[in-house]
């Protein structure tokens, strides 16, 4: 039975076309223009989905974003699936396969809905809480059965074949709705030369008059709706974005909008288009035309298959042709319900009766209904729902409003259908978006948007008034207000004319009472999403949670991917009555950014494999890459982290590459580091306050170890730093704090310091560094230079500007690894030619390359320290046995100073940094590993301190550490024991904290 | 995101360029050494918290590198006005 609902007539699909798709596995037609949700209503398919918590049946219920239970699986390969997708918002095409997402092990045998049927009373908000808590061994078993049964979607288990792009963008009037409203607003604007974007969510514009009878201008409202479309499309400056979401509303009209450009044309986006797009758009001006979503009513069983909203039954006839069924019952609180009851007789349905609430209702309304052979019944409720798999009838009697009581006698009214309407929610998501609360209105029983310090007018729907008169005036004149804000010249003042009826009052009514106590009667589900329920809400209010944003969080009230858009009012009214307060009293829990989910493709973008971070590399990279390197992320850097040989380990690798430098001559890429060039009259008197140690000395030519500490005296930052001439300084920084360091310079001289004639720049980039390192460094240096290198005319710590293999060169006599050291600096474009030459002249020296994991090494045997590695902004200098660069009888009271005098700075027992030998000394002890001096006999243990830098090393054959230990100075000699593993200890001794060549004599070697 | 007048480029960019740096006018003490611990406590840690007018420092870190003053709402995120170093905010207009 092949599309047994589908009716002529419906105004957005093309009946030439013809779709397939499947469903669960079930091949299924439709026609090109029908949503997923549309086509499988044509299909008479109720059951869509499994509720979250009970596991019932659920079918659609909205045709728009705001739909609760029709969220599906969609793609046909594990790369393209994609979970939580709108069936209301999905358009169909052919080979579109979707699945249902809720319902183990199927949608039509459900094991969570035996715990729903026998338990479901059993199950109030918080039952997981309360119940799957012990024993706690268990929760793993509980959770896997849980999140099993409640499925929540699938991910892709294959990166997606997709591309996805941002776009910023900037307009002097966004429009976000292309309703009546908002479509009135860029009629106006397009007249101009304003820079516009209009965006719907929608795959056409037209909001609800897509679906409704109004008569706009003479024309029927899809007409308009269509000749301004072609306008707007015309209009040069004027961008018509459908498929479009606005999904936050950020600061300073900030607005990121989600675009979903082919996700209606297939699996996979056609070659050469991106899939989705986010625009980031900034906005002089914002038109909030977002409309309202329509409020079901809570009664009892209320989520059988069949129960809709009102408006949602004229979308499926009028725009879709489809009537899912051929009986209607509807239930309204107000005159616009009574449309979807006259469009159903007009689409030839069977039989429909209204059910309104009020006892008083329009004559005219009640003639005209009587003339379609619509049955109405005043004064009267849909108090429960008889089926369970699909509605089999209503349950309707007398309804006294006031005191809230079933009045008469019960009858039972057999239907397909029931659809209800309790009125109108403006859309005020994103008007919240910035921290505004919306404002209660009594008179329409809605939140409207609240005051706003954004530049953004509202109009339609959204700002309370649900006219098609008031959306198309407000429209017109917010564009009006906002253009002639921007100075654009607007010639005439057009107003747009409609036809419209004239509207009673509806009467306020959220929750239909039941024969039996709300606790007692079948489920009333507010919160469709969730399942959560009239009587679980009451619970929460009873058991305390009188807040509205905790029985939100008890209950999950609007927790789902829907964001409870057509139950946040409904249970907070439910809310309100329990604690004896009013709505506004009340009041409602944030709207949060984002409106409707967004794909992590999106948000991405284009950031996503080789462009996820920039990758820095030096110039000698080509090289290093021939050589066989494997690399080490030091930041954005990419750095040569060793050069395994044929068939070496990690471990012999860098055993060979440390042997060498201690034996023999190595070379180490060391372009990466931060360097800072420092300039001016002051910049001596600048680098005396900024560091810890004394500086005014300094000779030129000479180079010094400094040391940064912040104010508070801990440890930021360490590096060489050489004076060029008595006014010219470069600093190095670790590879990581470049940027770091240089901002905090910044912040000193601008912000206390103003009157020092000193400037920073940074040149990190601008120079290459090889160094060459190891007692035969002199000898191999030697042959490309004619610089003086006899060690009483270049000692240790100074530096000498000559030429190296041709090319100008500062060369620094300095050294992170004990041994006699050479840093060649040259302009960054000679760095791979100067590095060729070196290795060239070194192959008779058996020149080894190094990377950074030998360099580590290396440094560890001597004890230096790397911050940020064996340093966590906890760390003092003293701490780590640095005293002699504290140079505390400067005039000037440098950054960390009175921050080191602290008495918590002071005080005994602070961690400082050791060096630790395991006891078996084939034992590389975990970087991180905790330490504690005695074996526990019981945890938690006390922590004493830890594991900062651990390796295993050739020169001393065997393993080695650094850690922070409590008292640790104080403690050489002593055994600790290091946490290796579950109940695993390793004993290591507390030693100094440099363990090759203590006196320092292998880099002064003459 | 924020959107905010460099008062040194003299441009309005987005807050991408900029970085927070804390509390605005915190005077670093002219003698540290004789301060109290208690005051220099005070000048290491404590800082306002308000709700509504709160002065801050920004720098312009993707541009001039320039550090400068910024009065922002801290309710409505509104910059109010972004003002030189060393220099004391307008009145508030409101």
């Amino acid at each position: 039975m092949s599309q047994s609902n589908r009716i002529p007539g419906g105004r957005c699909v093309d009946y030439g076309s013809e779709i397939n798709f499947r469903f669960n596995g079930r091949p299924l037609t439709g026609y090109k223009g029908d949503t997923l949700a549309s086509a499988l209503l044509a299909n008479n398919i109720k059951i869509i989905g499994r509720s979250f918590k009970y596991g019932r049946p659920r079918g659609v219920m909205s045709a728009g974003s705001e739909e609760p239970n029709a969220i599906l699986q969609l793609g046909t390969t594990p790369a393209s699936q994609v979970p939580n997708v709108r069936a209301t918002q999905q358009q169909i095409f052919n080979g579109l396969t979707s699945r249902t997402t809720n319902g183990w092990p199927s949608v039509d045998f459900d094991v969570m809905s035996l715990i729903g049927h026998v338990a479901g009373k059993l199950m109030p908000p918080g039952f997981y809480y309360k119940t799957l808590m012990f024993p706690r061994f268990l929760w793993h078993t509980y959770e896997w059965v849980v999140r099993r049964g409640a499925g929540i979607g699938i991910a892709p288990t294959e990166p997606d074949p997709d591309r996805y792009d941002k776009i910023n963008r900037h307009c002097d009037l966004l429009i976000i709705g292309a309703g009546p409203a908002g479509l009135a607003a860029a009629h106006i604007a397009s007249r101009t030369s304003a820079r516009v974007i209009l965006m719907d969510e929608h795959d056409k514009p037209g909001g609800t008059l897509r679906y409704s009878n109004d008569i706009i201008e003479g024309l029927p409202g899809i007409d308009w709706v269509k000749q301004i479309t072609a306008e707007l499309n015309a209009a040069a400056n004027v961008d018509l974005l459908t498929r479009t979401t606005a999904v936050g509303y950020h600061d300073q009209n900030f607005i990121v909008a989600h675009e979903r450009r082919t996700d209606d044309l297939s699996d996979v986006a056609p070659v050469g288009f991106a899939r989705q797009r986010v625009h980031r758009i900034r906005a002089r001006h914002v038109i909030l035309a977002t409309g309202a979503h329509e409020r079901p009513l809570v009664f009892a069983n209320n989520d059988v298959p069949g129960c809709m909203q009102a408006s949602a039954v004229s979308a499926y006839i009028k725009q879709y042709g489809v009537r899912p069924g051929n009986r209607l019952v509807l239930m309204t609180t107000n005159d616009n319900g009574y449309e979807a009851a006259f469009d159903w007789i007009e689409s030839g349905g069977e039989s429909a009766v209204v059910v309104d609430i009020r006892t008083r209702v329009n004559d005219e309304l009640l003639k005209r209904a009587a003339t379609a052979g619509i049955r109405t019944l005043t004064g009267s409720a849909v108090f429960e729902v008889k089926g369970k798999r699909q509605v089999k009838a209503a349950l309707v009697c007398g309804l006294d409003s006031e005191k809230n009581t079933l009045i008469g006698k019960d009858e039972t009214i057999p239907t397909d259908i029931i659809a209800s309407s309790g009125g109108w929610s403006p859309v005020v998501h994103l008007s919240c978006h910035t921290g505004i609360k919306p404002n209660w209105r009594e008179d329409i029983a809605a939140f409207v948007p609240g005051t706003t310090n954004q530049k953004m007018l509202t109009a339609g729907a959204v700002s309370g008034d649900f006219s098609l008169s008031a959306a198309l005036s407000q429209g017109a004149s917010a564009a009006t207000t906002i253009l002639a804000d921007c100075g654009f010249d607007l010639e005439d003042k057009a107003t747009i004319s409609c036809q419209e009826d004239t509207v009673d009052a509806f009467q306020p009514c959220f929750h239909i009472p039941h024969r039996k106590p709300t606790s007692r009667s079948p489920a009333q589900f507010v919160d469709y999403q969730l399942d959560v329920t009239a009587a679980a809400i009451e619970l929460a209010t009873r058991e305390g949670f009188e807040s509205i944003e905790h029985v939100k969080r008890y209950t999950a009230l609007g927790f789902g991917t829907d964001q409870g858009k057509i139950s946040n009012v409904n249970g907070i009214a439910i809310a309100a009555r329990s604690t004896g307060r009013s709505i506004a009293e009340t009041g409602t829990t944030m709207f949060r950014p984002n409106y409707t989910p967004v794909s992590f493709g999106a948000m991405a973008g284009r950031d996503v494999n080789e462009l996820f971070q920039l990758k820095r590399y030096t110039a000698m990279q080509p090289w290093h890459e021939q050589a066989g390197a494997l690399f080490e992320d030091v930041g954005q850097w990419k750095r040569p982290w060793y050069y395994p040989q044929t068939g070496e380990s990690l471990q012999d690798a860098i055993n060979r590459e440390c042997l060498a430098v201690r034996n023999g001559v190595g070379i180490l890429d060391a372009s990466t580091l931060g360097k800072i060039d420092i300039q001016g009259p002051d910049a001596r008197e600048f680098l005396n306050r900024i560091y810890t140690n004394a500086w005014m000395k300094l000779a030129v030519g000479k180079c010094r170890y400094g040391l940064m500490c912040g104010e508070d005296g801990m440890v930021l930052d360490d590096g060489v730093t050489a004076c060029l001439a008595d006014n010219h300084f470069v600093m190095t920084t670790t590879t990581g704090g470049a940027a770091r360091v240089l901002e905090w310079l910044e912040l000193w001289h601008q912000t206390e310091w103003p009157e020092l004639g000193v400037y920073f720049n940074t040149i990190t980039d601008h120079w290459a560094t090889a160094t060459l390192s190891g007692p035969g460094s002199r000898a191999l240096l030697a042959e490309l230079t004619d610089l003086d290198l006899d060690p009483t005319n270049f000692p240790f710590m100074d530096w000498r500007q000559t030429m190296v293999a041709d090319i100008p060169a500062r060369v620094f006599r300095i050294s992170f690894t004990g041994e006699l050291s050479y840093e060649i600096n040259v302009n960054a474009n000679y760095g791979l030619t100067l590095w060729r030459r070196l290795i060239e002249a070194g192959e008779k020296y058996n020149l080894t390359p190094y990377g950074t994991e030998t360099m580590h090494v290396l440094r560890a045997e001597k004890g230096f320290i790397i911050v940020g590695q064996d340093t966590d902004g906890s760390v003092t200098p003293e701490d780590l046995g640095m005293e002699w660069a504290i140079a505390r009888r400067k005039k000037f009271s440098f950054i960390g100073k009175r921050g080191i005098a602290r008495a918590d700075c002071q005080r005994q027992q602070r961690k400082q940094l050791v060096g630790l030998l395991p006891v078996n000394g084939d034992v590389v002890l975990p970087e991180g590993s905790q330490i504690v001096f005695d074996k526990p006999h019981q945890l938690p243990a006390k922590m004493v301190g830890h594991v900062t830098s651990s390796y295993y090393s050739a020169a001393l054959d065997r393993s080695f550490a650094l850690a922070l230990v409590q008292g640790g100075l104080d403690r050489m000699g002593q055994t600790v024991q290091v946490s290796i593993g579950p109940d695993a200890w390793e004993t290591a001794e507390i030693t100094a904290s440099v363990f090759y060549d203590p006196k320092g004599e292998q880099q002064h070697v003459q | 995101m924020l959107k905010i007048h460099c008062p040194y480029c003299q441009e309005t960019r987005e807050e991408e360029e900029f970085h927070y740096s804390g509390q605005a006018h915190i005077a670093r003490p002219s003698d540290p050494d004789s301060c109290s611990d208690e005051d220099w406590g005070n000048y290491l840690y404590f800082r306002k918290n308000p709700r509504g007018r709160h002065m801050e420092m920004w720098v312009h870190a993707a541009g001039c590198r320039k550090f400068f003053n910024v009065v922002r709402d801290t309710i409505t995120y509104e910059v109010e006005q972004t003002y030189l170093i060393g220099h004391v905010p307008r009145e508030s207009t409101q």
